[in-house]
C-alpha cells in the first residue's frame, strides 16, 4: 500500500522535532488517518466481561468504521462490521444489548448468525439463479481482519494483512499484565459504564498529553493547587491522615524535579509509558485485605514485583492509554480532525477488596469527568491549542525537548520523565502506519 | 419546616448559584453533607462506579476556591449559568427535615457556547437553629449518559 506521494508528503510533515500543524488541523490528513492509520495498527475494541453472556454485543469503531463485538455461541468473541450486507442499514444501534441466537436486519429482515454468517432471507425463492452465491452479501456480516482477546482486552486490525498482534504491541504488554495481575485471580471486569467526554480538539493532542509532564504544575495550578491550598490552610487535628482525594489530587501538583526522575520508557511502535521508578500512584495508602490476597496467590515475592511497579500513564499506540495501578483505561475515539471523544474506563480487580475499585471510580470523577475540575484545566489547553494553530504565522508544533540526533524507535529506551520522546515515537509510528506499517 | 419554607429554599439556593454567591451558597451545606450527581439513570451505588460528581464538602470547597482563582484559565472568561424551576414536589415533611424533588432547566454559558441541561434535583433538607440546611443533594441529568463538554459550574 506504499502511495510515493503519500510518502513525500508525510516527510514534509513530520520531522525529527517538530509536526506539521496540518497534522492536527487538516482534513485531508484527518481523512488518510482513517483510511490508513486506523485500519493497519491494532486498535482497542473493548474489554471481554462487557459481553459476559452468548449472543452479549458492544457496539464499537475503530476510526471512523462502526463495529461491533459479539460473544458467540461457542463462547469466543468475534468483531463484525456493524453494516447489514444487504443495503447497509446498521444492524445494531444500543451501546451494549443481547441479539440471542442471532442477528436480525431491522431493515428487511435478513439474519446472521453471531459469528456473522448468513443465517436466513425471507422469501429466499426471489434470489434463485440471481447469482447470489457470487456475492459479498451472501457471506453475511463481515468480520475485521483479524482480532485477539489478550486477557480480557480485545484487540482488532481492520486490515486483512499486516502485522501481527505480538510484534505491534512487543514488550509494551507488560503493562497491560501488571494492569490485570494486580488481581489475585489475574482477571478483571469492567466496573459500570465509562464516562464520556467530548473534546473539540485533534485525538492525537491528547494522546500527547498522556505522557506530557512538564504541564501539570502549570496547567492544573488550579485545581491540584488549590487544593494543596486548602489542604494546608484547614484546622487540622494532629495526626489527620490524608483523606483519599487529597492523595489523588496532591500529587498534580509535584515539582518538575518528580517528573524528571520518574523517568519515560519508549518501545517500538509507538507505545510507551510515564512513571518507570516511581509515579503520581506511589503513595496511595494500602488498602486493608489486598497485600494479603496479593501474597497468597503469587508469594510474597511475586506480589512485591508486581505491587511495586507504578506505571503512571502507559500510551497503547494509537488511541489508548491504561493506568495500571488503578485500573482504568481511556480510549481516544476519533471523530473529526476536530473532534475527539473520551471514554474514560474502570476495572474492578476480582479477588481484591471493592475498596479499590472504589478508589478508581473517585479517581476518574476526580480527574476525567465532564464535571471534573482537572478535566477543565486540560480541555481548555487543547481546545485553545486547536484554534491557536490556526494562526498563520506558525506552522510547526514543536516536539524536541531533550531530542538526541539519530533517536532509534526500534528499541526500547528508557530517559528523563520530562523528554517528549514518547512524542517522537508515536509520530515515527504514525508515520510507517499511515504508510502500511512496513519499516 | 413547613411547605412554604421548603419551597422558598429551593428557589433561593438556585437563585445563589445564578448570582454566583458561590460562598454564601457553601454556607448552606451541613459539613457531612454529599452532592451527587450520577452518571447513570437510576443509579444506586455512588461508590464503586463512577458519577459525574460526588463531593464532599472539602471538594465543593476546592470547586469555589477553583473557581476564583488567578490561574484557572477554563473560567477566563467566567461561565453563567441559570436554572430555571418547576414548583418543588415535596416527598417527605417532617417538623426538622424534609426531602424534595424538583425539575429544573439549567443553561450554562461561556464564550460563544450554550449548554441546556433537564435536571431532577432531590434535596434532602434539614432545620437548625441557623435555618434551614442541605444534608444531601442528588441532580439526576435527563441526559446522564451523553457525551458532555465541560460542564464548569453547579447544576
Ligand atoms: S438492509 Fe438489512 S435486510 Fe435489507
Ligand atoms: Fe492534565
Amino acid at each position: 500500500m506504499s502511495d510515493p506521494d503519500l510518502k513525500t508528503r508525510l516527510d514534509h510533515l513530520i520531522r525529527p522535532q517538530q509536526v506539521h500543524r496540518d497534522v492536527y488541523t487538516s482534513p485531508e490528513i484527518y481523512r488518510l488517518e482513517m483510511k490508513h492509520l486506523f485500519p493497519n495498527c491494532w486498535v482497542y475494541i473493548g474489554h471481554d466481561s462487557q459481553t459476559p453472556n452468548k449472543g452479549d454485543y458492544i457496539t464499537a469503531q475503530i476510526g471512523d468504521q462502526p463495529l461491533i463485538m459479539v460473544r458467540h455461541n461457542d463462547d469466543e468473541i468475534h468483531v463484525l462490521y456493524n453494516r447489514c450486507p444487504h443495503k447497509g442499514t446498521k444492524i445494531v444501534i444500543d451501546r451494549a444489548g443481547n441479539t440471542g441466537k442471532f442477528f436480525r436486519c431491522p431493515y428487511h429482515a435478513w439474519s446472521f448468525k453471531t459469528n456473522g454468517c448468513l443465517l436466513a432471507i425471507p422469501l429466499k425463492k426471489g434470489y434463485e439463479n440471481t447469482g447470489l452465491e457470487d456475492t459479498e452479501a451472501a457471506h453475511g456480516m463481515a468480520p475485521v481482519g483479524a482480532m485477539k482477546n489478550y486477557r480480557g482486552f480485545v484487540f482488532a486490525r481492520l486490515a486483512p494483512e499486516g502485522i501481527g498482534f505480538d510484534e505491534f504491541f512487543g514488550d509494551s504488554l507488560s503493562s497491560l499484565d501488571n494492569m490485570v495481575d494486580r488481581s489475585p485471580v489475574g482477571r478483571l471486569n469492567v466496573a459500570g459504564a465509562p464516562l464520556r467526554f467530548m473534546h473539540n480538539c485533534n485525538w492525537k493532542m491528547l494522546v500527547e498529553n498522556q505522557t506530557d509532564t512538564c504541564h501539570p504544575m502549570v496547567a492544573h495550578e488550579s485545581s491540584a493547587g488549590t487544593a494543596v491550598k486548602i489542604w494546608e490552610e484547614m484546622d487540622k487535628p494532629e495526626g489527620t491522615p490524608t483523606p483519599p482525594a487529597m492523595e489523588i489530587i496532591a500529587p498534580f501538583m509535584s515539582p518538575y524535579e518528580f517528573f524528571e526522575n520518574m523517568g519515560i520508557r519508549t518501545w517500538p511502535n509507538g507505545h510507551g509509558h510515564t512513571g518507570v521508578h516511581h509515579s503520581i500512584h506511589s503513595d496511595y495508602s494500602a488498602v486493608p485485605g489486598y497485600v494479603e490476597a496479593m501474597n497468597e496467590a503469587y508469594g510474597p515475592e511475586r506480589a512485591q514485583q508486581i505491587l511495586g511497579e507504578n506505571r503512571h500513564n502507559t500510551v497503547y499506540f494509537p488511541n489508548i492509554m491504561i493506568k495500571g495501578p488503578i485500573q482504568q483505561l481511556r480510549n481516544f475515539i476519533a471523530l473529526g480532525p476536530d473532534k475527539t471523544l473520551v471514554e474514560s474506563w474502570i476495572f474492578r480487580l476480582e479477588g481484591a477488596p471493592e475498596e479499590l475499585t472504589a478508589r478508581t471510580a473517585m479517581y476518574n470523577r476526580m480527574i476525567n469527568a465532564p464535571t471534573s475540575m482537572v478535566g477543565h484545566d486540560d480541555l481548555e489547553m487543547y481546545e485553545r491549542a486547536q484554534e491557536g494553530l490556526m494562526a498563520d504565522g506558525l506552522e510547526w508544533v514543536n516536539i524536541q525537548r531533550l531530542y538526541e540526533e539519530d533517536e532509534d524507535f526500534t528499541k526500547e529506551a528508557v530517559l528523563n520523565g520530562t523528554t517528549e520522546r514518547q512524542m517522537r515515537n508515536q509520530f515515527d509510528a504514525w508515520k510507517r502506519f499511515m504508510l502500511g506499517g512496513a519499516a | 419546616m413547613n411547605r412554604d419554607e421548603v419551597i422558598d429554599f429551593v428557589y433561593d439556593e438556585a437563585w445563589m448559584l445564578d448570582e454566583g454567591r458561590f460562598h454564601e451558597w457553601l454556607d448552606l451545606w451541613l459539613p457531612e453533607a454529599v452532592y451527587w450527581m450520577p452518571l447513570n439513570w437510576n443509579q444506586q451505588d455512588p461508590l464503586t462506579e463512577t458519577s459525574l460528581l460526588y463531593e464532599d464538602n472539602f471538594m465543593l470547597r476546592l470547586r469555589i476556591e477553583r473557581l476564583h482563582g488567578a490561574r484557572t484559565f477554563s473560567q477566563k472568561p467566567k461561565s453563567r449559568c441559570n436554572h430555571v424551576l418547576n414548583r418543588p414536589r415535596i416527598v417527605e415533611l417532617t417538623e426538622d427535615s424534609a426531602r424534595v424533588k424538583t425539575q429544573m432547566h439549567y443553561v450554562e454559558t461561556r464564550l460563544d457556547e450554550q449548554q441546556l441541561l433537564a435536571l431532577t434535583v432531590t434535596h434532602d433538607l434539614k432545620a437548625t437553629p441557623d435555618g434551614i440546611r442541605i444534608a444531601g443533594k442528588r441532580v439526576d441529568l435527563l441526559n446522564c449518559d451523553a457525551a458532555f463538554r465541560s460542564i464548569q459550574l453547579l447544576p
